[in-house]
């Protein structure tokens, strides 16, 4: 069960500074099983990167730089090239897995994130774009080990079966109730209009927002 | 998705030169929402992707007795919580507030929603070296059409699937576009071409060419606006058929009346017969009926998609209807 919802869970930054320890994870073992396809498909990005590195991008603009992600507070310089998605960036090189790319074409929400507070979908954002700009990811969720109300409320109503479309309905429920405490159940389902969950769980995921919400208003 | 240069431009003046003579040189991207779907399905393969968000200045709602000037990096969701569109505005405000996802419409622009490419499945797909990508045929025609246009087709039978333009172009509402020898405006109504006049491209813009503002008159004040749209997901879905309609009705007569489908032809549709069918008629449900006949008179329906014929239909007697109560 604990592994089952790995990647969803708020400790994964503890827990991908440990993959060198004794802890078996699910996201460790993947990538240890596709390390060759993985180093084949990245070589050349680097080396492309390489030429671009020093260039402005103005007039002639450039192919590939080295930009500055501020994610969750945490600054972080990464050499992407210009098709990089935030998403890929994020997952791939900063190992920030709370997004998910599944559709990958701005449609399910599984990538959703907050930039400068505004959500939007990792996916289809350009990781050059997000330079400069304040990232919010489901890591960042939780104080430390407190976790969010809304993380406590998904938990308490079950709004989650495989768990991979969470990430992105928390972030999504997160601005949904920053914009507005106390959402109807209408704006409720607006609010998360952009995410989909194949399980179907979606009247669990409307109770834990409505029930999140009134917790936050009593001060929870 | 191919790599490609970026670069950020930092005024209109500079844009055309960023461009070049062909889409395979350069594109301009704002909010990146269909632009980048496009390129990660190889559709645009553009060497070049010249980033308009660097530009100051291009977001902004202004509003004056006569218009409402819209900048073209100005964000659906901006627009959707602007006083001055909820209030006079009915028609834009409805159908922005059905475009896609929260998400979508904090990234997207209002004017890249009129720029949208074409969503046919077969235009999105690799596999298909469809007209509207320089091959030789339309794969709607004798292929799975659902989703295809009833009117303006041939030799494409994509549909335009903007909902602002519908909205927008009911309005009367007129597009500036700047290029190398300046800048000039046209209505909406003139700016959307279709397939027999411009197969790979769906407006008047030239490939070194950007929209930079559209501009709204206000409605006069006794007219009403309202947008439907039929989709099978209520949650985020293309329109199958939408309808923006704005009218003036007096004493229950019907002064003018401006009607524009979504989702059934290769550009935003306006339907003119039904127009002049009721401009100066006594508006009742007969001849709302005849209106939607009048409507859907030119319709050529495709093997599977008849049944948009009968959706343009009832939201033209729903319209016409609503806006005479």
């Amino acid at each position: 069960m604990a592994d089952r919802h790995d990647e969803a869970r708020p400790d994964e930054s503890s827990q991908s500074k440990n993959k060198t320890g004794t802890r078996f994870t699910r996201r460790g073992f993947l990538k240890g099983a596709g390390a060759g396809a993985v180093t084949a498909a990245v070589a050349p990005a680097i080396l492309v990167s390489e030429a671009g590195k020093a260039a402005a991008q103005e007039t002639e603009g450039v192919m590939s730089a080295t930009v500055t992600l501020d994610v969750n507070g945490q600054s972080h310089n990464v050499e992407v090239e210009a098709r990089t998605t935030l998403a890929d960036a994020l997952r791939d090189r900063l190992e920030i897995t709370g997004p998910k790319v599944v559709c990958d074409r701005g449609e399910c929400g599984a990538c959703t994130v907050a930039m400068d507070g505004k959500l939007v979908f990792s996916c289809m954002t350009l990781a050059m774009d997000a330079q400069g700009r304040k990232i919010e990811t489901v890591e960042g969720l939780a104080d430390g080990d407190n976790l969010h109300p809304l993380q406590e409320a998904f938990i308490e109503k079950d709004a989650l079966m495989c768990g991979f479309c969470t990430p992105g309905f928390l972030m999504s429920s997160k601005a949904l109730l920053d914009a507005n405490g106390d959402p109807t159940p209408e704006e409720v389902r607006e609010g998360l209009s952009g995410n989909i969950c194949r399980c179907g769980t979606y009247p669990h995921v409307f109770e834990a927002v409505t029930s999140a919400a009134e917790k936050m208003r009593k001060g929870g | 998705m191919q790599n490609f240069t970026y670069v950020n431009a930092t005024s209109i003046e500079q844009v055309p030169s960023l461009l070049g003579r062909s889409w395979d040189d350069a594109v301009v991207m704002a909010g990146g929402t269909d632009l980048l779907g496009e390129m990660k399905d190889f559709a645009a393969v553009p060497r070049r992707v010249v980033n308009l968000k660097s530009i100051e200045g291009l977001d902004y709602i202004r509003q004056d007795d006569a218009a409402l000037s819209i900048g073209a990096l100005t964000t659906l969701t901006d627009v959707l919580n602007h006083d001055a569109v909820s209030k006079d505005y009915t028609v834009l405000n409805q159908a922005v507030s059905v475009i896609a996802s929260p998400q979508i419409r904090n990234m997207a622009t209002l004017a890249g929603n009129i720029l949208q490419r074409p969503r046919c499945w077969y235009y999105r797909s690799e596999d298909f070296p469809c007209l509207k990508k320089g091959g030789a045929r339309c794969y709607a025609v004798g292929g799975v059409n659902t989703y295809h246009a009833i009117f303006g087709s041939g030799p494409s039978y994509i549909v335009h699937p903007s909902d602002a333009a519908p909205a927008l172009m009911a309005l009367g509402a007129t597009v500036k576009i700047h290029g190398p020898r300046g800048g000039n405006e046209v209505v909406l109504d003139d700016f959307f071409t279709l397939p027999e006049m411009n197969i790979r491209r769906e407006n008047i813009l030239r490939p070194n060419e950007i929209v930079t503002e559209l501009t709204i008159p206000k409605p006069e004040a006794n007219s009403k606006g309202m947008y439907l749209k039929v989709r099978e997901r209520d949650s985020i879905d293309f329109a199958l058929v939408s309808l923006a309609a704005q009218m003036t009705v007096v004493n229950g007569t019907c002064e003018r009346a401006s009607l524009v489908f979504g989702g059934v032809a290769p550009v935003p549709w306006r339907a003119i017969e039904a127009e002049r069918y009721l401009q100066g008629r006594r508006i009742t449900e007969s001849r709302a009926e005849s209106a939607a006949e009048a409507a859907v008179e030119d319709a050529k329906p495709m093997p599977h998609n008849g049944y948009k014929v009968e959706i343009a239909k009832n939201l033209v007697r729903q319209a016409v209807m609503a806006l005479a109560a």
